[in-house]
């Protein structure tokens, strides 16, 4: 009985700082109007959106998946290549597009689930990236992309002052919807199963869970809110290449912050991608050194793998949970926003080998 | 008495050693059935065929007289064959109440289910009936990697049971078990016969299976041995000699699980 009070202060808490972090975001580009760190701030939403989606089904199953800038780069490049083909003319309207490039990307990642999860642990990675690479090497190659020219993409004759916040508020939301299914789908019945795949698929199976249904399912949805990312992307940079479309970057920075921010949380790739990202961009543009952010992110990976392997935001309400614990001396609420339920096998390293369960 | 499980003339290879030679074997409907044998006879091995987690390409498994023989293991389990294994295989980082929900999401609806919340009123408040059952449901909400080899074994059988199967296969049950539970194993799969299930039971404490099986069948080199009632097998001298060759035979490859258990109450006997 005595728990009941605290646990409803603590979703009231919850809510007041979700709702808190909602107002601060909201507010954010009329605060801070310099137009680099409003684009800083897009590109920071892009990779939140996408961590978070990369963790709906690297997270949840213990896959992981090198390949979802595959998924990036479809969006990218369905947005791209309608608004050229229809003439289609710059403004608000285009943003209608990206949801079909999500769905697009949805349908890429169907053929690609069939194929690369009929595989496990280092085969699957391995698979991951080889499919990323064809699709590169299709977009370099194919007519309808015009190879390495790339491809122009209609800019908007916004004010140069607030260009930047139609942008921002559109990534917001992606950034809204990914956490919102990350969420749901965690507390759902394919949730749990997805979860029970990562502990132990053939004794998933045996207990009636359709490990393939399963698994495809949610490879398809993590396709989505990545697909949407890609066709802002390509919006906002005004042009779109293979290279950087279909970027092998991409595929580990999005990895790495899931990594950092605790793999298989819901607020841990959010908080990775946060401060990975801004970070980034900050180096780039303090530097004008485009490639000093890979040492950073070289070290930071290491720093991760040795100091944090479970991740910031475990390790982080861990502790804080171990001390409230002591204090009150009543067991500490599990708090399944940031916890990996119950201790974790999966290390980064065991990641990064493709021996994670 | 109809039989609900055959399996007949069941081979299976591992490089050069026959796990399954030509096996066969039959389970009546509404019985206690135990599966005995000495350390590598092929006991666990015809489980994984029966239950999908082995393919074989010789023989044949039937259940109510039609053929399951290589199916996957998440379509046997939904015929309604639970099985639990012999080294437990827990969702660790999962909670106990988890791990049971795991369980109950079997049914062929599946894609209408899936985005629904996990557990439903009914599937929890089944979930804790059947975890009393097993006497673990204080241990609910903890992550079941945080339970002792026993709980484990015991949070098995529990989740199995989740589905409601017909026909339960159990490898090892009492291995690791706190004797005085063993009793208590022993009462509740009698409960749960009398509501009609099947047992197959996989067990090396000779005590138990003699005491809880109607029928015993005694495996041998990936052969059936002997079948029969727990008094005509164990004055049996094929089962005997069996268990003697065993011992010397296995003792260096597995001495850890109840290995010199099997052979005292049958020599004790003859
Ligand atoms: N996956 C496998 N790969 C290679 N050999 C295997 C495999 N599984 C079983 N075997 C071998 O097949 C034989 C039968 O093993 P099995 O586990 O079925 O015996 P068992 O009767 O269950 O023994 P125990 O009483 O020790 O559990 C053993 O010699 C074992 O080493
Ligand atoms: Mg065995």
């Amino acid at each position: 009985m005595r728990r009941v009070p605290s646990v409803v202060g603590g979703r009231n808490l919850k809510a007041g700082g979700l709702a808190a972090a909602m107002a601060v975001l909201i507010v954010f580009p009329l605060v801070f109007t310099n137009p680099t760190v409003t684009s800083i701030a897009v590109f920071t939403l892009l990779f939140m959106a996408s961590a978070t989606a990369w963790n709906v089904f690297s997270g949840y199953t213990g896959y992981v998946s090198l390949g979802h800038a595959t998924f990036f780069g479809t969006g990218a490049y369905l947005f791209a290549i309608v608004a050229m083909r229809f003439n289609l003319s710059a403004g608000s309207s285009l943003f209608a597009l990206v949801p079909v490039a999500g769905v697009a990307a949805m349908v890429v990642a169907v053929p690609f689930g069939l194929v690369a999860l009929r595989t496990r642990r280092h085969t699957f990675v391995v698979i991951t990236i080889a499919v990323f690479f064809i699709f590169q090497m299709l977009a370099f190659n194919l007519g309808i992309t015009q190879g390495s020219s790339g491809i122009q993409v209609p800019t908007p004759n916004w004010s140069p002052w607030t260009f930047n916040n139609p942008f921002y508020y559109v990534s917001l939301g992606i950034v809204v919807f990914a956490t919102a299914v990350s969420y749901f789908l965690r507390r759902s019945v394919l949730g749990l199963q997805l979860l029970a795949i990562r502990e132990d698929e053939d004794r998933a199976r045996g207990l009636g869970v359709p490990a393939g249904k399963a698994k495809l399912t949610a490879f398809v949805l993590s396709a989505l809110p990545v697909g949407m990312a890609g066709a802002v992307y390509a919006y906002f940079l005004g042009q779109i290449f293979p290279q950087f479309a279909f970027s092998p970057l991409f595929d580990l920075s999005v990895v790495l912050m899931a990594l950092f921010g605790g793999i298989g949380t819901i607020a841990g790739p959010l908080l990775g991608a946060l401060l990975l990202e801004s970070l980034q961009q900050y180096f780039t543009f303090q530097f004008s050194n485009g490639d000093l952010y890979l040492v950073i992110y070289g070290g930071l990976f290491l720093a991760v793998l040795l100091l944090l392997p479970r991740g910031v935001i475990p390790t982080v309400t861990d502790y804080l949970s171990r001390r409230r614990a002591r204090r009150s001396s009543a067991p500490a609420a599990r708090d399944s926003l940031t916890q990996p339920i119950g201790e974790p096998r999966t290390s980064p390293i065991a990641i990064v080998t493709g021996k994670a369960p | 008495m109809t039989v609900i499980l055959e399996a007949r003339g069941v081979s299976k290879r591992f490089g050069g050693i026959h796990a399954l030679d030509g096996c066969d074997i039959e389970v009546a409907q509404g019985t206690i059935s135990g599966l005995i044998g000495p350390n590598g006879s092929g006991k666990t091995t015809l489980f994984n065929v029966i239950t999908g987690y082995e393919r074989v390409r010789e023989g044949e498994i039937r259940l109510d007289g039609r053929a399951i023989t290589n199916m996957t293991p998440e379509a046997v389990f939904r015929l309604g064959i639970g099985r639990t294994f012999q080294l437990t295989r827990v969702f660790g980082r999962l909670s106990v109440m988890d791990n049971m929900l795991v369980a109950s999401q079997h049914d062929a609806s599946w894609a209408r289910r899936a985005f629904r919340k996990a557990g439903s009123h009914g599937e929890r408040a089944k979930a804790l009936e059947l975890l009393e059952f097993v006497d673990i449901a204080r241990l609910a909400n903890e992550p079941a990697a945080t339970l002792s080899y026993g709980q484990r074994k015991l949070l098995e059988f529990a989740y199995v049971l989740m589905a409601d199967p017909e026909f339960l296969l159990l490898d090892e049950p009492a291995g690791g078990i706190n004797p005085s539970l063993i009793n208590t194993l022993a009462e509740r799969i009698r409960a749960l016969n009398k509501e009609g299930r099947t047992f197959l039971v996989v067990e090396h404490n000779m005590e138990f299976v003699m005491g809880l099986c109607h029928n015993v069948t005694v495996m041998h080199h990936g052969r059936t041995l002997v079948s029969g009632d727990p008094e005509t097998v164990r004055r049996d001298p094929r089962v005997l000699d069996a268990y003697l060759g065993g011992v010397g035979e296995d003792e260096e490859a597995d001495g850890a699980d109840g290995a010199g258990a099997p052979g005292a109450p049958v020599s004790d006997e003859s």
